[in-house]
């Protein structure tokens, strides 16, 4: 019987799996992916947000500010990339004022630091590539990039380090009150729990349904995104957003951590998981964000991906116990700022969960905190002369846009949550993550996985299970090809 | 990057550049086709101390998947495979004192000419040499760079990932293929993945006319009886894990799709063939002027760049149709290297500035220094458009210098032509070549 | 009269063919030859790999020394699949000898 199950592995269930990590606690995460951050959390605007958008009182405005801050603390704990870059929310006309006015106010009720008004010339002194339409913009300077699922992983990372569970390719099928408890059917047998979280996304509402009627929905929206090559990446130096709208906070421009330029989203209803994109989608991605920056180059596309947020029905962050299944909390609805906000909602969950039972008793003695290194592209020529000179495999370049090393792909593949596909290594090195999109670099990378893990060439993923990258050898089978 | 004091990555720091070692005549990056032939073409002209540095485990580069025929012609005047002429170019620098140092990285080419670079055996490593050559290559677009929509599943290649798969690794990506682009390695694995018993079920091309070779037309799609659709584009991947369908329309002269011209491709793999693009990563890192263009170095008719004493060849200079251009190209590169480090080189003189003209994308090289040239200055160039019979013209303000007739122009070909040094003579501050068709009467 | 395209070299030429010995469009004598094949008797070389084990790569790329009729390809991969190879290997060695009876072999085109 675990004391708390969470229910989904995505930024929100590691960062409370890490949150209790922290105490005497017999805890498990189960995941249906083979992977962490597989959702929401692998694909979105990758924003630590300043906290002006959402309304004093809500969830959202309560948790945004807190949650950034302590983001930034834990990425530079934990060796995750981060950079408080700011963010500029930019206006054309007196209507776009009066919205950014607004904007100053909230960010000021919700305790958002050192916002301020520019001018549109004050503005694009700090971007000079911003549109000369631009006439007045919000400043955020606490506003930060962070790598998702670098985040995610670190966090559930430590947590497993320090003894939770993590259940991979485990889906939850069921939920029946136990005397003291739940009991969770999954598709591997059941699993039992006197508190069960549900951070399932955007099937947070399945889940709900199964253990209490029907009070809540969550609409899943999607997001359309381009990521354009480091050509680009200093295109701006702070996250560029437009006005909010009724269907989000518009189409940002930003550098990312890695370097890169992302531009999106879109916002689109959609159903369940559907992270197709749509030419209708990039195209309005990109006409706005020429609005915003005219001289974007979009040659430099990269890759363009689509994310699906979990809107809930109540329009805010649907947290804590619900009162018809006692003892099943929700962490759903988790949308926009829901990365921002993932660490103080883990705060917000443990004290919900206390208050209703649980005991919270320090551990004695926390494993140290294990920071992921610093890649080698980053390291300085005498500390990679050192490190190839201590593992030889550190000199095997494996990407070469991204100059990630043999080493670091074993590193990776040996580490406390190993990954199973092409893109499970890219989400921890890079590998695969620049400009050929591993078009050089995915036939040595599948070797590798097929070495490391024992499996044939035909058992590597791209990704998700089912996304086999090879048929079946050449010449017909053979029992050699089995290497 | 992060703000970080992790005590993880502080490591003794130990001086990694060599006090008072050697310094090359010439390093050579990349081993592929044009490294080869400018490291062998150096070692012919002269020079000693030369270090060729490759990535891979084996030199060779492309040319080791490319099993197919159709190589040489040229230059061997016979027609070789793809690992055969590299083979080739290996037994003629095993008769060299090149030093290899193969599965090294280049990381860094600085301005001064050190070379910082890293290998599993090697270790990391800064070598300076007097002169260098960019052999790096190309890689290519992706489905990224041209923004397909549709889900993103597994099964979507470029060509050259898939050939090396097939040819190399000896692993099918796929049974039922769709090819996307009709550039020369898209049509050689429509053939390949048939006769390795996939079915490839359509080559489609956004363009009215193909971007690879006639023959490879005929000899790849036509002899298996696979349909090339010009003037239509994949306009929608779908499937969840694997690719299950692709969506193929007609576009228009803007090249946007036509609606309700949309037809199904039930498949598992999509192929894509959609152009090249020269690396040069190192080039741009150490401040060498590029040519959008060609997405390559800017270059004078020696093939050197804007940096003295570093050289571009190959596909890193700008993407050729035939290997045997880039031998001939990369010999020139290494012989002017060569010509460089021992003190050889005629003063420059007065630089001439090549323009591109109508019909014509763009020219290598950019820039001629005539007092540089002996006979004549090989100039390479695309067209925009397929033309008939045409002429090629090159002006210098109001006066013609030169004129040269083709039966045909097209894109996917690269054209040729060779600058008197006469009518180099002839021309003040800039070239412009352009084409004309000939009005068919 | 039948349009061809000549696959002897990258230039392609289009060739004109009102019978195997009136041929017209070539730019090489080549071209005529070809075009009188591929009226009464195409041929094609066939490029392929085959298994290799013990070598820095798993297949070994090879060719046929000569054209093969173009209908035996399929054959003649069949007859590819059966060939096992153990490294060291030569350019230009002898895999498999007279392929389906066409009198062409097999050869290795890298060494392994």
């Amino acid at each position: 019987m675990y004391d708390v199950l969470i229910i989904g592995c995505g930024v929100t269930g590691a960062a409370l799996a890490y949150e209790l990590s922290r105490y005497q606690l017999k805890t498990a995460v189960i995941e249906r992916e083979n992977d962490v951050a597989m959702g929401a959390t692998k694909a979105n605007s990758a924003i630590l947000h300043a906290g002006y958008d959402p309304l004093s009182g809500t969830l959202m405005g309560q948790l945004n500010v807190r949650g950034s801050a302590r983001a930034l603390e834990i990425c530079q704990a934990l060796g995750v990339p981060v950079r408080q870059c700011g963010s500029l929310v930019i206006g054309f006309t007196p209507e776009d004022r009066t919205i950014l006015e607004e904007l100053l106010r909230r960010g000021r009720e919700n305790g958002v630091p050192d916002l301020r008004m520019l001018t549109g010339g004050e503005a694009r002194g700090l971007e000079p590539n911003l549109s000369p339409a631009v006439t007045c913009a919000l400043h955020a300077p606490t506003a930060a990039i962070c790598s998702p699922w670098s985040y995610c992983l670190a966090m559930m990372e430590q947590a497993v380090l320090r003894g939770t569970g993590l259940f991979l390719e485990r889906e939850v099928q069921g939920l029946e009150r136990l005397p003291a408890g739940w009991q969770v059917q999954t598709s591997q047998g059941p699993l039992e729990s006197r508190l069960i979280v549900n951070a399932a996304g955007v099937f947070s509402g399945r889940i709900h349904n199964m253990a209490a009627p029907h009070t809540w929905s969550i609409s899943p929206s999607r997001g359309q995104y381009y990521l354009l090559d480091k050509s680009e990446g200093a295109r701006v130096s702070h996250i560029i957003f437009q006005c909010p709208g009724t269907s989000g906070k518009g189409v940002l421009v930003a550098p990312t951590v890695h370097g890169n330029l992302i531009v999106g989203p879109s916002a689109e209803p959609v159903e369940g998981e559907d992270t197709a994109t749509t030419t209708a989608g990039l195209d309005f991605v990109r006409a706005a964000a020429l609005k915003s920056v005219p001289s974007i180059d979009f040659r430099a596309s990269i890759r363009n991906f689509s994310g699906v947020r979990a809107r809930a029905s109540t329009g805010d962050f649907i947290l804590g116990e619900d009162p018809e299944a006692p003892g099943l909390f929700h962490a759903a609805g988790i949308c926009s700022p829901g990365l921002s906000a993932a660490a103080a909602i883990a705060e917000h969950l443990t004290a919900a969960l206390e208050a209703s039972g649980l005991s919270l008793t320090a551990r004695e003695t926390l494993p140290e905190l294990t920071p992921h290194p610093l890649p080698f592209r980053a390291l300085s020529p005498a500390e990679k002369a050192a490190l190839v000179a201590r593992d030889p495999a550190y000199g095997r370049v494996i990407c070469r846009c991204e100059t990630v090393t043999e080493g670091e792909i074993l590193s990776a593949l040996h580490g406390p949550i190993p990954p199973r596909s092409l893109d499970g290594v890219k989400r921890r090195t890079n590998a695969g993550m620049g400009r050929c999109q591993s078009g050089f670099c995915g036939p040595r990378v599948a070797e590798l996985l097929c070495r490391e893990l024992g499996i044939t060439p035909d058992q590597v993923l791209q990704d998700q299970k089912g996304t086999q990258l090879l048929i079946e050898p050449t010449k017909g089978r053979c029992p050699r090809d089995a290497r | 990057m992060p703000d970080r004091n992790s005590p993880e990555v502080l490591f003794d720091s130990s001086p990694c550049k060599k006090k008072n070692t050697k310094r090359y005549d010439l390093i050579v990056i990349g081993g592929g086709p044009a490294g080869l032939a400018a490291a062998c073409a150096a070692w012919e002209a002269g020079l000693r101390e030369i270090l060729l540095v490759e990535r891979d485990r084996e030199l060779g580069g492309i040319l080791n998947q490319c099993i197919h025929n159709g190589f040489g012609l040229h230059y061997f005047k016979e027609e070789l495979t793809g690992p055969e002429y590299a083979g080739r170019f290996l037994s003629i620098l095993e008769q060299t004192g090149v030093e290899v140092r193969s599965g090294t990285m280049v990381l860094e080419l600085t301005p001064d000419r050190e070379v910082h670079m890293v290998g599993r055996e090697t270790g990391y490593q800064v070598e300076r040499a007097r002169a260098v050559v960019l052999a790096m290559g190309c890689r290519e677009r992706t489905r990224g760079a041209i923004a397909i929509p549709g889900t993103r599943p597994a099964g979507v290649y470029t060509a050259g990932t898939a050939q090396r798969y097939v040819n190399m690794e000896g692993w099918m990506p796929g049974k039922r293929v769709v090819i996307l682009g009709s550039g020369d390695i898209g049509l050689i694995m429509a053939r390949r993945m048939t006769l390795e018993g996939a079915q490839v079920l359509a080559c489609v091309e956004v363009m009215p006319y193909s971007g690879g070779l006639s023959r490879n037309i005929a000899q790849c799609l036509n002899d298996f009886d696979i349909p090339l659709y010009l003037s239509h584009t994949v306009t929608e991947i779908r499937g969840k894990n694997r690719v299950e369908q692709v969506v193929v329309s007609q576009v228009d002269k803007e090249r946007r799709p036509i609606p309700g011209t949309e037809r199904v491709f039930d498949c598992d793999t999509l192929l894509l063939s959609v152009g090249l693009i020269p690396e040069n990563e190192l080039t741009r890192q150490a401040g060498i002027e590029m040519d959008r263009r060609t997405s390559g170095a800017v270059v004078f008719e020696d093939m050197e760049t804007s940096l003295p004493g570093v050289f571009a060849c190959g596909n890193a200079a700008h993407v050729h149709d035939l290997v045997d251009f880039v031998t001939a190209e990369s010999q020139r590169a290494g012989q002017a290297a060569a010509r460089f480090v021992q003190g050889g080189t005629a003063e420059a003189g007065p630089v001439l500035e090549v323009e591109t003209g109508d019909g014509v994308t763009y020219t290598v090289p950019q820039r001629i220094r005539p007092d540089r040239v002996e006979k004549g200055c090989g100039l390479f160039f695309r067209v925009n458009r397929v033309c008939g019979e045409s002429e090629i013209l090159v002006r210098s303000g109001e006066r013609q210098l030169a004129r040269f007739r083709r039966d045909r122009l097209a894109p996917g070909e690269m054209e040729r032509i060779i600058l008197p040094r006469a009518a180099l003579d002839q021309a003040e501050g800039r070239l412009t070549v352009s084409i004309r068709e000939v009005d068919a009467v | 009269m039948k349009e061809l395209v000549c696959i002897v070299c990258p230039k392609g030429c289009r060739l004109k063919a009102e019978g195997p010995d009136s041929i017209t469009g070539n730019s090489c004598p080549r071209g005529a030859e070809y075009g009188k094949m591929e009226l009464t008797h195409p041929t094609r070389v066939v490029t392929s790999t085959v298994r290799c084990t013990g070598g820095l790569h798993p297949r070994c790329p090879v060719k046929t020394d000569r054209p093969i009729p173009k209908e035996l390809m399929f054959e003649a991969m069949a007859a590819l699949a059966a060939v096992d190879l153990t490294a060291p290997v030569r350019t230009g060695q002898v895999v498999a000898a007279n392929l389906c009876g066409t009198g062409a072999n097999v050869v290795a085109t890298r060494d392994l």
